[in-house]
C-alpha cells in the first residue's frame, strides 16, 4: 500500500472543503481508467497481465481514442487477455490460430480502426502458422503481439513450437525440436516493424508499444511472457529467471510522439533515429555500433547469431516506416466501406442496362 | 431416331419431296481436346442459333486439366424452350481422335456425325449419317500461320455445321464479330475459317440428316450469361463491399467476373474503390475475413465449392454463435480432391444445412437460373444482415459455369436492408444496449460496429459463452436461453426467405419436389409424363431453407412426392424428412442423379415411371 498511512482515520469529516484534485487526463481528456478492462482471470504473476498493463499505459499516453481500437485474439490464455484491458474498445475473440483473417476483414471494412491483435505462441506458430505468414506478407496495419511462453497454458502445459531445443517441461520431458523464431520469420515475410521484448522489461515494452501505435503497417512484437504455472521452472528457457539472466537488449529504445515537442537532442553517431509514419520519432541508442534496423539481412543474421550464443535478443530488429500498408494498396474510399450508403454501393439503372446490353 | 419431336415437313429447295425433318429441336455435341481453343467456336455456334431466335443452352463438360484431355460441349436448341441437358445427341462434331470411336458408339441410330476426315469414323457403325471434313486442308487454305491452324479448325466446323443446319451465315458472322470484338485480326481470320467451312459444306456435303434451324422469335431481347457472372452482377447491385476468396473450381469465375464489374462500376470519380476484393491464402482465411469484415459492418461475401465449404465449417459455426452476417456462394460440384471437380452436383445440401460443430442450422437459398443468381444475391445479403447469421447460396457448376438464356435482370426493387445496427445517435438516446437481448421478439438482437464513437458502443464478440449483454458466461441458463433465441431467429427467417414456386393444377395426388438446376429437367419431364404417359403431376420448387409453410402443405396434399436431385443420398429428401411430421415421411421418394453431368428429363421420366411401377 506504499505510503498510505494505515492508521489514518476513515472518512474523517473535513471542516474546510478542499478542492477536489483534478484527475490526471491524457491529451484527449481521458483518464487511465477509461483504458482499463475487466478483472483478469489469468494466474497471479502471469506475464500476460503485465503486457495488458503496458498496453493500457501506451494507449493512454498516446491519447488513442478507445472507440477507434479493435482488439482481436485467437484461442489460448493470451487470447483471453483482451477482456482485461480497454473495455471501451470492440473486441473479437475468434477461433484458434485464425485471428489474422478476422482482423484483416475488419480492417477492410473500416480502415480507420486501430487493430490490436493479441495472441500466443501456440495460436501463432502452430495452428495459426498459415495465417501468420500471410498477415506478415500483407503488411496489414495491425499491432500483432505474441505473448510467448513456450507452452500451451490453457490445455495445461504442452510444448509449443517456440520452446527452445533442450528445454524441459515441468514433468522433465525434453524438447527435441528446434524453435521457430517468429521475428526472423516476420522480417523475411514482409512485416515492417519487428521486435522482441520481455513482459518483465517494463520500460522497453512500454516504449516499443507506443512506437507500434505510431506505425502504419504490420507491427510484430514477440513478447516473452513467462507462464508461472507451467513453464517457470529450472530447465525452462521462458522463465522469469532465465530471461533475467539471458535478455540481451540490442539497443536502448526511446520514443517521442508526434504531438510532443522534441526537446532532447541525440547523437547520430550513437543513436539511430527513425521518423515514423505520423511524424513521431523512434530512437534506438546503439549498444552495438554497427547495427542498422532498416537492414533485413543484418537483422536476420543477428537473430541467428543470438540463438547460437544462447542469448535472448530484444529490441526493434527491423523497421521500414515508409512501406505502403495493405490498406494503402487497396486504394479504397476515405469513408469506411462498412458505412457507405446505398447511393454509393448500388450502381444506377443505367449501369444495369449497359451490363444487360453487353450480354445480348 | 434421336429425337422425340419429329415433324414431317416440306423441305425447302426440294419441292414435292416429302421427308422427315426436325426443326429447332436438337442437341449438338462438340468433342474436342481441352486447350484447343474450341470454347470460342462453341460460343459462336451457340450465339448463331440464339440469334436465329431459337431458345438454347450450352453446357461445357470439361476435365480438371489445362490442356490435352477430352472435353465436350453440348448445345441444345429447342423451340419449346426446354434447356436442360438432353440425353441423346443428334449431331456429333467429332474433333478428338482419342474419344471419337467411343463418342460415335454411344450415339442413337440416325444421329449425324461431322468428323475430321482422317478419323474415318464412318467405318465404326452404319446406322449414322456421316459427313467428313478435311479440316487440315481447309485450315491451310485459309492462310493461317501453322501455329494458328489448330485453333481455326474449330471455327471451320462452325461454318460446316451452320451450312448443314441452314443457319443464316450472317448470324455466324455477327457472332464471330461479337466474340472477337476487341481483336480485329482474330475476327477476320476466324470469319475466313467459318466461311471456308461453310463453302466447303455447300459444295461437297449432301444434306442427309433431318435437323434444321429456322428463324423464330423466342430470343428477342434476351441475354446469354453464366450463373457466376449473374451472381457477380447481383452482388455488385446488392451493395456488396468486401469479397474475400480462394480460387476453386467452379466458383473462381464468380469473383473474377466480379472484379471486372466492380473495377468498372464501383470506382468513384476520385479513383477510389467502394469495395475491397482480396484473394486469401485459403478458404479458412477467406471466411475469416468475411466474418471480420461483416463484424465491422461491411456487406461481405465469399464464393467457394464443397471442399471450401468443409474448410469453412469452424468459422461458420463461430459466425452462427457470435451472430455475424456472411454470404457464402457454394458453386456445388462433385466431391473431394481429384477426379470430377469439374462436374456438377447438388451434393452439399445436407452438410451445409448443419455446417460446423454444436447445434447449428443455416439459411440456404437455391437459385435455379441466372436470373435468380442475380436476385438472390440481394436476398442473401439482406437475410444475412437481418438475421446476423451466415447465408449460403447453393448454386452449382451447371448453373455457375454454363451459358444460359435469360430475360434481362430487373433492377432491384427493394432498398438494401442493413439489419439492426445501432448508431452513435441511437446509443446517445438509449444510453447503452445489450448485444444479445431479444428486444423485438424476433430473436434478433441489436449490434454495434467497431469504430462507433460512443463509450457504450463496444461489446466483446466471443463464441458460445456469453449472456444477453455479451459478457462472458458459462452459466447453463445463459447458454440455454441464448440457444433458444438463436433458434427463434431461424423460425422468424421462415417468413422472410423466398417462397417456393408451385406448378400444376393442384389436382394430382402425385407431387414432385425439386430445387436449383434440377428444375429444368423436371419441367421437361413433367411434360413428357403428361404427353407420353398421361400422368399429371404437381411440382413444388424449393427456393430456400428453412422451409416455408407451402412446403409442408404440399407434402400434406400429395400421396407420394418424388424429390428430384443431383446427389446419391437424396439430401433434400433427408432434410425434408427431418422437418415434416413423422407419419408423412414414407410419402417421400428420391429420384437421384449422380454421374457428374447435368440432370436430363428422360432420366427423370424413366425413373419416375419405374418407381410408379409402370
Amino acid at each position: 500500500m506504499g505510503n498510505t498511512p494505515t492508521n489514518a482515520p476513515i472518512a474523517a469529516p473535513t471542516p474546510v472543503p478542499t478542492p477536489t484534485p483534478t484527475p490526471k487526463t491524457n491529451r484527449i481528456g481521458l483518464q487511465v481508467i477509461d483504458y482499463r478492462g475487466g478483472k483478469t482471470t489469468l494466474c497471479a504473476g502471469c506475464g500476460h497481465n503485465a503486457i495488458s498493463e503496458r498496453i493500457i499505459d501506451a494507449m493512454y499516453e498516446m491519447g488513442v481514442k478507445p472507440e477507434r481500437v479493435a482488439k482481436f485474439s485467437g484461442i489460448g490464455c493470451s487470447s483471453k487477455s483482451p477482456a482485461y484491458f480497454m473495455n471501451r474498445s470492440h473486441s473479437f475473440n475468434s477461433v484458434h490460430g485464425r485471428m489474422p483473417s478476422v482482423a484483416t476483414g475488419a480492417m477492410l471494412a473500416n480502415k480507420n480502426l486501430i487493430a490490436l491483435g493479441v495472441t500466443g505462441d501456440g495460436d501463432t506458430v502452430s495452428i495459426g502458422a498459415g495465417q501468420f505468414v500471410h498477415l506478415m506478407r500483407r503488411n496489414l496495419p495491425i499491432i500483432y503481439i505474441i505473448e510467448d511462453n513456450g507452452v500451451y497454458g490453457l490445455t495445461k502445459g504442452q510444448f509449443s513450437a517456440t520452446a527452445d531445443l533442450g528445454s524441459t517441461l515441468k514433468s522433465g520431458v525434453v524438447n527435441d525440436l528446434p524453435p521457430v523464431d517468429t521475428c526472423a520469420m516476420a522480417i523475411q515475410l514482409g512485416a515492417t516493424f519487428v521486435g522482441r521484448s520481455f513482459s518483465g522489461d517494463k520500460r522497453q515494452l512500454h516504449t516499443m508499444l507506443k512506437a507500434a501505435i505510431a506505425h502504419n503497417g504490420t507491427v510484430m512484437l514477440d513478447v516473452v511472457s513467462p507462464c508461472v504455472t507451467f513453464n517457470d521452472h529450472e530447465g525452462s528457457t521462458k522463465s522469469y529467471k532465465y530471461m533475467q539472466a539471458h535478455e540481451e537488449p540490442l539497443h536502448e529504445v526511446s520514443f517521442v510522439p508526434a504531438f510532443e515537442e522534441i526537446t532532447v537532442d541525440y547523437d547520430p553517431g550513437t543513436t539511430f533515429e527513425v521518423t515514423m509514419h505520423d511524424g513521431s520519432s523512434l530512437r534506438l541508442r546503439k549498444l552495438e555500433r554497427e547495427y542498422d534496423p532498416t537492414d533485413k539481412i543484418q537483422a536476420v543474421s543477428r537473430l541467428m547469431e543470438s540463438h547460437a550464443k544462447g542469448e535472448v535478443l530484444t529490441g526493434v530488429f527491423y523497421i521500414n516506416a515508409k512501406a505502403p500498408s495493405f490498406i494503402d494498396m487497396l486504394n479504397v474510399t476515405d469513408e469506411p466501406l462498412a458505412t457507405l450508403p446505398e447511393s454509393v454501393t448500388r450502381p444506377s439503372r443505367e449501369v444495369l442496362a449497359k451490363c444487360m446490353e453487353e450480354l445480348q | 431416331m434421336a429425337t422425340t419431336d419429329v415433324v414431317p415437313q416440306e423441305l425447302s429447295g426440294q419441292p414435292g419431296q416429302r421427308r422427315v425433318v426436325v426443326v429447332n429441336d436438337m442437341s449438338i455435341q462438340v468433342a474436342t481436346v481441352n486447350g484447343s481453343g474450341s470454347q470460342s467456336s462453341n460460343t459462336v455456334l451457340l450465339r448463331s442459333i440464339f440469334q436465329m431466335g431459337v431458345p438454347i443452352s450450352g453446357k461445357n463438360l470439361f476435365p480438371s486439366n489445362i490442356a490435352g484431355l477430352p472435353t465436350w460441349y453440348t448445345i441444345r436448341a429447342n423451340k419449346d424452350g426446354y434447356i436442360a441437358r438432353k440425353k441423346e445427341i443428334d449431331l456429333l462434331i467429332a474433333m478428338n481422335a482419342e474419344t471419337a470411336q467411343d463418342d460415335v458408339k454411344t450415339l442413337t441410330a440416325g444421329a449425324a456425325v461431322l468428323y475430321d476426315e482422317p478419323l474415318a469414323l464412318d467405318k465404326v457403325r452404319d446406322d449414322l449419317i456421316y459427313y467428313a471434313v478435311p479440316y487440315d486442308k481447309l485450315a491451310a487454305s485459309v492462310g493461317a500461320e501453322a501455329k494458328l491452324r489448330k485453333l481455326i479448325k474449330n471455327m471451320i466446323y462452325v461454318g460446316v455445321a451452320a451450312q448443314l443446319l441452314e443457319i443464316d451465315f450472317a448470324e455466324v458472322e455477327k457472332a464471330v464479330r461479337k466474340q472477337f470484338s476487341k481483336k480485329v485480326k482474330a475476327a477476320t481470320l476466324n470469319l475466313a475459317a467459318a466461311k471456308a467451312g461453310h463453302d466447303y459444306a455447300a459444295a461437297n456435303l449432301k444434306k442427309r440428316d433431318p435437323f434444321y434451324i429456322q428463324r423464330m422469335d423466342k430470343t428477342k431481347g434476351k441475354i446469354i450469361v453464366d450463373g457466376n457472372s449473374a451472381a457477380a452482377l447481383g452482388c455488385m447491385f446488392a451493395g456488396c463491399t468486401v469479397v474475400t476468396w480462394y480460387p476453386i473450381t467452379p466458383s473462381s469465375s464468380l469473383v473474377e467476373t466480379m472484379i471486372e464489374y466492380m473495377k468498372e462500376h464501383r470506382v468513384g470519380p476520385d479513383g477510389k474503390a467502394t469495395f475491397a476484393i482480396v484473394q486469401a491464402e485459403d478458404e479458412l482465411a477467406a471466411i475469416g475475413m468475411v466474418i471480420g469484415a461483416a463484424w465491422a459492418g461491411a456487406r461481405s461475401m465469399t464464393a467457394t465449392a464443397g471442399p471450401g465449404i468443409s474448410l469453412m465449417a469452424e468459422f461458420t459455426g463461430l459466425a452462427y454463435y457470435v451472430e455475424i452476417p456472411a454470404v457464402i456462394w457454394d458453386i456445388q460440384r462433385v466431391g473431394p480432391s481429384t477426379g470430377l471437380p469439374t462436374r456438377t452436383a447438388q451434393g452439399d445440401v445436407l452438410s451445409t444445412a448443419f455446417l460446423s460443430h454444436g447445434d447449428t442450422n443455416h439459411i440456404m437459398l437455391f437459385p435455379n437460373s441466372v436470373n435468380e443468381c442475380f436476385t438472390m444475391a440481394q436476398d442473401a445479403f439482406d437475410l444475412a444482415e437481418r438475421f446476423q447469421t451466415p447465408v449460403f447460396v447453393m448454386s452449382d457448376l451447371d448453373l455457375g459455369m454454363n451459358n444460359w438464356m435469360s430475360d434481362p435482370f430487373p433492377y432491384p426493387d427493394k432498398p438494401i436492408d442493413r439489419g439492426k445496427v445501432l448508431s452513435k445517435a441511437d446509443l446517445e438516446k438509449l444510453g447503452g444496449f445489450a448485444r444479445y437481448k431479444d428486444v423485438d421478439g424476433d430473436g434478433v438482437g441489436y449490434r454495434t460496429l467497431p469504430g462507433t464513437d460512443h463509450p457504450a458502443a463496444a461489446y466483446f464478440a466471443r463464441g458460445s459463452g456469453h449472456n444477453e449483454k455479451g459478457q462472458y458466461s458459462e452459466r447453463p441458463d445463459d447458454f440455454e436461453r441464448n440457444m433458444e433465441r438463436i433458434n427463434k431467429k431461424f423460425e422468424t427467417a421462415r417468413s422472410f426467405v423466398p417462397r417456393p414456386e408451385l406448378m400444376g393444377g393442384g389436382k394430382s395426388k402425385i407431387g414432385i419436389v425439386g430445387y436449383g438446376t434440377s428444375h429444368w429437367a423436371i419441367v421437361e419431364s413433367r411434360d413428357q409424363l403428361s404427353k407420353e404417359h398421361r400422368v399429371e403431376t404437381d411440382y413444388l420448387r424449393v427456393l430456400s431453407y428453412p422451409f416455408t409453410r407451402e412446403v409442408y402443405d404440399f407434402i400434406e396434399r400429395h400421396d407420394r412426392i418424388y424429390v428430384v436431385e443431383q446427389n446419391r443420398d437424396g439430401q433434400m429428401a433427408s432434410l425434408l424428412k427431418l422437418d415434416i411430421k413423422p407419419e408423412l415421411t414414407p410419402r417421400l421418394r428420391s429420384i437421384c442423379h449422380v454421374h457428374g453431368l447435368p440432370i436430363d428429363a428422360r432420366s427423370v421420366t424413366d425413373e419416375f415411371m419405374m418407381m410408379e411401377g409402370k
